[in-house]
């Protein structure tokens, strides 16, 4: 026992004596280098382009991988921009017989669209021992398996080659990407592509998967010379370009498969699932998911600068200053392991992260109201010079009707209102009040603000729901209960059998903390006077009622894949109803007028007329009632001062590179906060010695008594 | 004993063996291939065809426990249970469901947990016995009296508030130590210091008292009266005599739980920001992942029973009289 408090006194000693601070969480501070400190709380499941498609995933490999374009860091609505294309594609239109198809052209005469792509020449690969052919069959027996970056390091010149693989990758079925079965219904060849080699795959299992890929054409994909290469997709879809901006059509040097392929490699986890090769502006250098994750920058990194233009006012806030400066700005970036949400904020406070969401627990000490409802940043983090960021997210929460369920959907006069008198009851901002700390904007309709398509102020107002008076205000009690007269429910009573209204909430939500969000759930049906059962269930059996059309009423959300309002219209799209055609329409409304809407809306530019349809859309689904349309949540973030360019760009991936710290202040701060306060030790050191006294004098007691007096 | 020893590694062969049954039907009456498919491919434009691939390429895509469409010995071997555990009895325990291989992640997983698994078991035990030997030494005192109330006040006490509290007050008022983090090798003991501290603490309470229990039954014993009458002083009498008797029942909750130290602690990794093993299993149920679940629970059910073959050797060598025949 003394040694280890020798020990720990010999740590503290040693540790006093050095510049580091006690309590600094990271072994090497180094203030050379600009090091961005951030964190997450959970492993990633898949660092492979083509099978991640989580937030979490996309923090890393976003800034590893890069698409053929990317979105504008400072400008919204958001605007998309060539990133590894060198211009914009072109686009070319095909009917039925192949005839190229010129001037105004009607998307029902398209059979096929052309994206020509040019792509940017000059462009490396970060280094990496898979660009080394000789590493492909053997490794160097003196290799001790540590880190892929002791190996010999070579690059190569990106190819138009590199995208074709990728997008081979993700037909193969053996990637399993998540985006398979839509691409299929898109790139012309992709799914016969699939079927050839999942043929290839049990027939020819000696063939490697660089063999398997390359032995076969992928027919909607032409390579029209080294720099420049065509994808056809079936009809017109303008949306495509957005998907050509994610991850998933990132190059993939054939190379990275072919060397990840060593049984010795795959035997240690050391996979391209876990490994990526890009060439973003950084590379990960160090990958334990348990642990941490570190991105270096990227060596090879292509020409790239911080934009000098930005929407109005941003120039003001200080995120022009390092325009046309060459990215990234940063050196490096140590993602580490936080679970828990008290210890990752103690740390933001500390200074040892540099930038940090707010958790419920420690919202009250990150965030206070005027009395007039304004929020603001409370004196602490005032003094501590912690800025405040919020945005509304391109997301949408929402409480859906089974269109398909014989009380509350269909398509008749009686469930409408009912679904029209609920939507009244249930007070969607005192939800947000209540349960998200006013962190969020009740829904007027589908599409979240920050998206085409979104129409805010009086424009936008559910009439169902509210009334315009300076603002939306929530119609009153007493017309939901009218709605619900009308709709054969006086006081909660169905009309015809006088039994009480019941209706059912299926949620995966049954635990105790989801308690109090279900009886104020149930406490705003009870203002009409409807009865609610909540049933919770599994997420198994949950989604299983939901693919099956049994649940009643439930809970979902939608977090963009792109700025597009298609992206949320489509999940009221009577072709994608969940029960019926397995697509994203939970509800499984379907309204024949709203589908006609959305196939022509589907496929028009961002215009007046678009514009008109989908208000057009928003009215129909509005009056249908199918969803109460719940909120779109707001984000908020805290960064320190020394963190700078932080912009709340919802759809860039690739965020990291235009991201400056000034290591220097950091340390400073760092110093300043976390000086070892010892006296508290020597208090309880104190403390025990006096305890020993009594102690002592016991022992003396009760060694020198007699055994019988 | 080497008999003993055989046969007692033999009995593992059963016990392992419905151990994993029990573990496949609890883990198949909740999931069926076709959840676990859904869970790993995610919520978004999940097509059967994915999913039906899904179970295809990971063997999931056959009977759970019979083929009835095989003949003779393949209606067995054809089954998920058949091609899933036949490989665990050769401590071959694959690859996850998410593609991962098992035991390169328990290999890598384990040290952390061990390296605050390990410190805090021995200091625990000989702050805890020391303790108690101490309280039964002060006994009828005034002092013994606020032992055992520290010792009750100290159980009452949730084990997830020594780590908050232990965060605040040690990390974040004092800054005397990281609030999280790790690193490997030397550079780990600025890290494990709080976890194994607050490790200490936290058990303090329940282990003085036990330990004390069991002191108090050994210092009513004749041979301590022999002992006293001997002239040895009363620390000799405890801390030689008492405490050498009294190994049984302290090996017996020692022995059995070493083998199984590596697992981790899923709170404590989980605060202090520790790569172990803690939440291993606990993921792998959360992402439905049976391949990382029946291995390790197989992997536990080993190392319990291995556990409990090293108490009894153990009994051996700290009583003469105990015979493993």
């Amino acid at each position: 026992m003394w040694k280890l408090g020798v020990l720990i006194l010999i740590y503290l000693l040693v540790s006093a004596c050095t510049d580091g601070h006690l309590n600094n969480p990271y072994v090497q501070s180094d203030q050379s280098q600009a090091i961005i400190y951030t964190s997450f709380s959970e492993r990633p499941k898949h660092l492979d382009p083509a099978k991640s498609y989580s937030s979490n995933e996309y923090a890393i490999i976003g800034q590893v991988y890069e698409s053929l374009f990317q979105y504008h860091y400072l400008k919204k609505p958001y605007q998309l921009e060539p990133l590894l294309a060198s211009d914009m594609p072109t686009l070319q239109y095909f009917n039925a017989k192949g005839e190229a198809l010129t001037g105004k052209v009607d998307a029902k005469d398209i059979a096929f669209s052309d994206y020509t792509i040019t792509v940017r020449q000059e462009v490396r690969f970060q280094p990496h021992p898979s660009f080394n052919k000789s590493l492909h069959k053997v490794l160097p027996s003196d290799w001790d398996q540590r880190s892929l970056y002791d190996l010999p390091l070579a690059t190569r010149l990106l190819t138009v080659d590199d995208f074709i693989y990728q997008i081979k990758r993700l037909a193969d079925p053996a990637s399993q990407s998540p985006i398979a079965g839509l691409m299929a219904n898109h790139i012309v060849g992709f799914e016969t592509f699939a079927q050839q080699q999942a043929e290839l795959l049990s027939d020819q299992p000696q063939l490697s998967k660089v063999q398997r890929l390359q032995s076969v054409p992928l027919l909607g994909i032409k390579k029209l010379n080294d720099h420049q290469f065509n994808i056809r997709i079936k009809g017109k879809y303008p949306q495509f370009i957005n998907w050509l901006a994610m991850p998933f059509f990132a190059p993939m040097p054939w190379e990275a498969d072919a060397f990840y392929a060593n049984p010795r490699l795959v035997k240690k986890n050391i996979t391209l699932d876990w490994f990526p090769v890009g060439t973003g502006a950084f590379y990960l250098h160090e990958n334990d998911p348990n642990r941490r994750m570190v991105l270096v920058k990227n060596p090879n990194f292509h020409p790239d600068y911080y934009p000098s233009e930005a929407d109005e006012g941003l120039r003001e806030r200080g995120l022009l200053v390092d325009a046309g400066q060459r990215l990234p700005l940063s050196d490096k970036v140590i993602f580490s392991l936080e679970k828990e949400t008290i210890p990752y904020w103690s740390k933001f406070l500390q200074g040892y992260y540099d930038a940090s969401g707010i958790s419920s627990d420690s919202f009250d000490q990150a965030v206070s109201f005027s009395s007039d409802g304004e929020f603001g940043l409370t004196d602490n983090m005032l003094q501590r010079k912690i800025a405040l960021q919020t945005a509304v997210t391109t997301s949408s929460y929402y409480l859906g009707f089974n269109m398909l369920d014989n009380v509350v959907g269909g398509n008749t006069e009686r469930a409408r209102k009912l679904r029209q008198a609920i939507s009244i009851a249930v007070d969607y901002e005192e939800y947000i009040s209540i349960f998200l700390n006013g962190r969020g904007v009740a829904a007027q309709g589908i599409i979240p603000p920050g998206i085409f398509g979104h129409l805010s102020g009086k424009e936008g107002l559910n009439p169902v729901v509210y009334q315009w008076d300076k603002g939306p205000v929530r119609r009153s009690l007493d017309e939901a209960k009218q709605l619900l007269v009308e709709a054969g429910y006086p006081n909660g009573l169905d009309q015809k059998s006088g039994q009480p209204l019941v209706l059912y909430f299926d949620t995966m939500d049954s635990g105790p903390d989801s308690k109090a969000r279900l009886n104020w759930l149930r406490k705003q049906f009870s203002k009409i006077d409807i009865q609610l059962v909540v049933r919770g269930t599994d997420y198994n059996r949950f989604q299983e009622k939901m693919r099956n059309g049994h649940a009643q009423m439930f809970m979902w959300g939608w977090n963009a894949d792109y700025p597009d309002p298609e992206n949320f219209l489509f999940l009221l799209y009577g072709k994608n109803a969940k029960a019926l055609h397995a697509g994203e329409n939970a509800a499984n409304y379907q309204n024949a007028q709203f589908d006609s809407l959305f196939e022509t809306m589907s496929s028009m530019d961002n215009t007046p007329q678009r514009q008109q349809i989908i208000n057009q859309m928003i009215g129909i689904a509005q009056q249908d009632a199918p969803w109460l349309w719940g909120f779109h949540p707001k984000a908020f973030s805290l960064h320190h001062h020394w963190y700078k360019n932080a912009y709340p760009n919802l759809m860039a991936n690739n965020k990291t590179k235009y991201i400056k710290v000034d290591a220097k202040q950091r340390a400073q701060y760092q110093k300043k906060w976390n000086k070892p306060v010892v006296w508290p030790l020597l208090v309880i050191a104190l403390l025990i010695l006096v305890l020993l006294v009594p102690a002592y004098l016991i022992y003396r007691r009760l060694e020198q008594a007699k055994a019988y007096d | 004993m080497i008999n003993y020893i055989i046969r007692r590694l033999l009995y593992v062969l059963p016990v392992l063996l419905g151990v994993n049954i029990l573990t496949f039907v609890l883990f198949f009456v909740v999931n069926t291939p076709d959840d676990m498919a859904r869970m790993q491919l995610g919520d978004k434009y999940v097509s059967q065809a994915a999913v039906d691939n899904w179970k295809q390429q990971r063997g999931y895509d056959l009977p759970l426990l019979w083929n009835e469409q095989a003949k003779g010995l393949q209606q067995i071997q054809q089954t998920i249970f058949f091609k899933k555990s036949i490989g665990l009895f050769v401590f071959d325990l694959g690859i996850s469901d998410n593609g991962r291989d098992i035991v390169a992640d328990i290999s890598q997983r384990m040290w952390p947990s061990l390296a605050i698994a390990i410190p805090s078991l021995i200091i625990g035990v000989l702050v805890n016995i020391t303790f108690a030997l101490l309280l039964i030494f002060y006994r009828g005192s005034y002092l013994e009296f606020i032992g055992v109330f520290t010792c009750v006040a100290l159980m009452s006490i949730s084990g997830l508030f020594y780590i908050i509290a232990g965060q605040y007050f040690v990390g974040k008022l004092l800054a005397l130590t990281p609030i999280s983090g790790y690193a490997p090798g030397l550079d780990a003991f600025k890290f494990i210091v709080l976890p194994v501290f607050i490790g200490v603490i936290g058990g303090l309470g329940s282990g003085v008292r036990w330990y004390r229990s069991l002191f108090l039954e050994e210092a009513s014993k004749d041979y301590v009266r022999t002992a006293r009458a001997k002239g040895l002083s009363e620390l000799q009498v405890l801390f030689k005599h008492v405490l050498k008797n009294a190994m049984i029942p302290i090996l017996t909750g020692i022995v059995v739980i070493l083998p199984l130290l590596f697992m981790g602690s899923l709170i404590t990794e989980s605060f202090f920001g520790i790569p172990g093993l803690g939440s291993y299993t606990i993921d792998a149920i959360a992402s439905q992942d049976f391949a990382i679940v029946r291995s390790m629970v197989f992997l536990g059910s080993f190392l319990y029973i291995i556990g409990l073959l090293l108490t009894d050797i153990s009994y051996t060598l700290v009583d003469p009289r105990v015979r493993l025949n």
